[in-house]
């Protein structure tokens, strides 16, 4: 056997409460998938955060070629021939392509041979991108295209990819996918942290599964069931979710003729979208990312008004409450985006329960809070969902992403609405976390709410929905009993016109 | 656009900022401290440059209004000094949370005292104090509010920047404040000199509860609204929703907090506050509505604002550091012959020195060895 690209050696790294590192050692190897395997709060994101400059550890070695290789920063990183695709991406909407690329490049060539250089890249590893097209323009998966991009323009040895499917189409998977192989064959070294264990057992060589910092095991994902990785993870069985079968109740929730303007500069507007929610439904919500999911969600919340007529609830219109007033009603929602938008990062959990609870959960008096029953709602969530973090006080920035998502989840679920809407819900969630989020939501509908779940995670919606509804730029398709649809069927609901090809002529 | 990379900043080469993944609670209290005695350190080094003795400068600056043999002079002015910067403080530091740039309330302040004064003046020479008095207090409270909501209203109806119309309303307010002490204000007794009736002299309108020891209503308003905001950041659900909105907007409308309800809150409530402090301050310290009534009380609390962490408690010191600099920096140019600049420029530093030291709140300082590849 040849000397491994880079060695890990006693890699530990401790935050205030949590050694989210602990004596992590193994080896990759050139021309290697490796995936990275762990429930959220593992310490996936820490260890290729270590890797990558990002973070320092307390201590351990790393080689690279067999030389001593301590990054201080991500720039000392990419020189070294390490890259990195974050999950979040951190690109400017307002820029074209090639200048986003420039951007985020040590030597960036002038602008000229950089467009040749982008189209170059993009086809030889079969990434389609034009290079003079607005970033804001583009989907979900042509944006993560950039970051590769621009990873390999840059020669990588090894390419990190933390999550990079979550936001992807099946068919962009797919293209991600023969890129990745490509790369491979070229000898490039592929670090890849996922949860889609289906997505790992067809593309990784190698697994490194990690559990409460600790390396508890390896596998080889080809000769491995998705069941036996989860359980390596979990160190135990994992929970299927069951339904039971929920008798429909009245009509809860009307939204009729629902006609909205995004605010956002590249969002999608809402057109004409009609829906009943009953007592006990669960109606998935399909389609790809930029297609009004986000527009869909803040109409309901109540953070987009809409007009007369368009949204209403037990009879009552509700199209121009603000979000508290209709949480007061028993309408909660909680938002893809966590950072930021579902939670506040620089608050500490306990605040951010008061950010939606406070109504339903009665947690103020005459305006002033009551910090000590919200402190308790907070532990409530933190045990019933297992969010891994010290405590309630702990900003929420400091929690892995999939912790932070239970928490939010969590928060709305224990508030008991009558409607729940979600979009992604388990977003970077482990499976077994996802699996107790769904079951809540299962529960949720059982015990008489209606809950929408946005999703593109097509398994995730038939495996908890009754009614299945595409949203396809901005338009939401009939629902239909989700039970015996076909994917044929579905593809011809999400309209088809989502696939690659249409999704860059434009 | 967030996370580019890093979360950290380069300093010089071997330097380095990491973020801390909470703010730390040590230096969010030890960094305005550090930062007075950063300044009392480089202020003595610029008193011994301009050939003043420092040490002697720094006792005249902190010592002597406090400690010396005149402080029974000196510490009613602390009171009278300090009470409008805090109030006025206190009201900005509302918005600043929120990312709402009051920077105008020095003209809320002049509105607030020439609404006040003239109601007084209409009324001269009633005798009901209570009925005037607290007519006067209403109209300050009210010229303050109603001058602050032009730039909230413009900013929520038209999207205009807070800032700039807010300051631009100051130089409006001195031109109405002089327009007024030499004409409709003008003191039909005064033999022709400018400015107003005595109102300090007018004993329903005086706002003086007891002269000899500093003590007028500003004083007592400053103290309650310190009591006032403290509880609504600690408790109540309105801080709560400010300091959302300033640190996560998304999130603040998520909640349920309408931006701009909030906006108008916050500037309504700064511009009340400046508005009262203007008022206390004519019918007191200052007694009269004259052309040069304003002295920068509504520029100097926004550095008090800041100095004092935002934070209501913090504000009271930080009033009465700055009220001190005041007093001390005139002991200082009387006994001592330090130019006024000096002082300005000392009080410059302490803010300079705040900000800098801030940093060390939401990050950590490590030396790295250097070895970048
Ligand atoms: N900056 C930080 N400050 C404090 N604790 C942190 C910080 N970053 C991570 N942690 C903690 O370290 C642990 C590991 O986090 P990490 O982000 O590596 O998990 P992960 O395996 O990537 O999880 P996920 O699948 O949810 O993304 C968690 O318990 C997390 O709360
Ligand atoms: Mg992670």
């Amino acid at each position: 056997m040849t000397e491994p690209l880079m060695k890990l050696r006693g890699l530990t790294k401790a935050y205030p409460g949590v050694i989210a590192n602990s004596d992590v050692s193994f080896n990759i190897s050139k021309g290697e998938v490796h995936a990275l395997l762990g429930e959220n709060g593992a310490g996936k994101s820490t260890l290729v955060k270590t890797i990558y400059g990002l973070v320092k550890p307390d201590s351990g070695t790393m080689t690279l070629d067999g030389i001593p290789f301590n990054p201080a920063e991500p720039r000392a990183a990419r020189t070294a021939g390490i890259t990195m695709v974050f999950q979040h991406f951190s690109l400017f909407e307002a820029l074209d392509v090639a200048e986003n690329v420039a951007l985020g490049m040590e030597n960036p060539p002038p602008m000229r041979d950089l467009a040749q250089r982008i189209t170059d890249v993009s086809k030889t590893y079969g990434l389609p991108l034009d290079p003079t097209r607005i970033v804001g323009d583009l989907s979900a998966g042509e944006r993560q295209r950039v970051e590769i991009i621009r990873c390999l323009l840059q020669d990588p040895k090894i390419l990190i990819m933390d999550e990079p499917t979550s936001v992807l189409t099946p068919q962009e998977v797919e293209v991600l996918f023969e890129t990745l192989r490509k790369l491979k064959a070229e000898g490039t070294a592929i670090l890849y942290i996922s949860h889609k264990l289906e997505e790992i057992r067809a593309l990784c060589d190698q697994a490194t599964v990690l559990r409460l910092g600790k390396v508890v095991g390896s596998c080889t994902p080809s000769e491995t069931s998705a069941r036996e990785m989860a359980e390596l993870m979990v160190g135990g069985t994992l929970h299927v979710p069951n339904r039971e079968a929920g008798v429909v109740g009245k009509t809860l929730m009307q939204i009729k003729g629902l006609s909205a303007q995004s605010p956002a500069d590249f969002g999608t507007s809402l057109k004409n979208v009609t829906l009943d929610i009953r007592a006990g439904d669960v109606i998935g919500i399909g389609g790809v990312a930029g297609n009004g999911q986000d527009e869909l969600l803040g109409a309901l919340s109540g953070e987009i008004k809409v007009g007369h007529g368009q949204i209403s609830f037990l009879g009552q219109d509700i199209g121009h409450l603000p979000p508290d007033a209709r949480r007061a009603l028993g309408i909660c929602a909680a938002p893809e985006e966590r950072m930021g938008h579902a939670a506040a990062p620089d608050m500490s959990l306990t605040e951010n329960a008061a950010l939606t609870a406070r109504k339903l959960k009665g947690l103020t008096k005459n305006g002033f809070i009551d910090w000590g029953k919200t402190r308790t709602f907070a532990k409530e969530v933190i045990e019933r969902f297992d969010v891994r973090t010290p405590g309630p006080g702990s900003a929420a920035r400091s929690l892995s992403g999939g912790n932070l998502q239970k928490f939010v989840i969590g928060r709305e679920i224990l508030q008991n609405p009558q409607i729940l809407i979600v979009n992604q819900p388990t977003w970077g969630v482990d499976a077994s976390a996802a699996a107790v989020i769904r079951q809540a939501l299962l529960d949720l509908a059982a015990n008489g709410a209606g809950v929408i779940v946005i999703s593109q995670d097509l398994d995730e919606i038939m495996e908890i929905s009754d009614l299945f509804a595409a949203l396809n730029v901005g338009r939401l398709s009939k629902p239909r009993p989700a039970k015996g649809l076909t994917i044929d069927e579905i593809g011809l609901m999400l309209g088809g016109a989502h696939d690659m090809e249409v999704s860059h002529v434009d | 656009m967030h996370n580019l990379y890093d979360n950290s900043i380069a300093g010089a080469a071997m330097i380095k900022l990491e973020k801390r993944p909470q703010p730390s609670q040590f230096w969010s209290l030890a960094a305005p401290i550090v930062a007075v005695m950063l300044t009392m350190i480089f202020g003595a080094a610029l008193f011994a440059a301009l050939g003043k003795p420092p040490i002697e400068a720094l006792g005249k600056i902190f010592w002597e209004p406090l400690f010396g043999e005149f402080n029974f002079f000196y510490l009613p002015q602390l009171l009278i000094k300090g009470a409008p910067l805090v109030a006025i403080a206190l009201g900005l530091s509302l918005g600043f949370k929120a990312g709402v740039w009051n920077i105008g309330a020095e003209g809320q302040y002049i509105i607030g005292a020439l609404c006040g004064a003239g109601v007084a003046l209409a009324l001269y020479p009633m005798e009901a104090r209570w009925l005037i008095f607290p007519a006067m207090l209403i109209a300050g409270a009210f010229g303050g509010f109603a001058w602050a909501m032009i730039p909230g209203l413009l900013r929520v109806k038209f999207g205009t920047n807070e800032i700039l119309v807010s300051l631009m309303l100051v130089y409006v307010a001195e031109q109405l404040l002089a327009s007024m002490a030499l004409g409709l204000m003008k003191n039909p007794d005064g033999f022709g000199f400018p400015g107003s009736r005595n109102l300090s002299q007018y004993s329903s309108a005086s706002s003086w509860i007891d002269q000899s020891n500093g003590m007028h209503w500003g004083v007592v308003i400053a103290l309650i609204g310190v009591i006032f905001a403290y509880t609504l950041f600690a408790k109540h659900i309105l801080g709560f929703q400010i300091k959302l909105a300033g640190q996560a907007p998304r999130a603040a409308a998520f909640s349920g907090v309408s931006p701009a309800r909030l906006v108008l809150f916050c500037l309504g409530t700064s511009g009340a506050l400046a508005g009262l402090a203007g008022l206390t301050e004519v019918a007191g310290p200052a007694g009269l509505v004259s052309i040069d009534f304003n002295v920068g009380y509504g520029f100097t609390a926004i550095i008090v604002a800041f100095l004092g962490r935002l934070h209501p408690v913090g504000i009271l010191f930080a009033g009465a550091l700055m009220a001190l600099t005041y007093i001390g920096g005139d002991v200082a140019q009387s006994s001592l012959g330090l130019p006024g600049a000096a002082i300005q420029v000392f009080q410059g530093m302490l803010l300079f020195f705040l900000l800098g030291v801030d940093v060390l709140t939401n990050y950590r300082v490590s030396m790295k060895q250097g070895s970048v590849a």
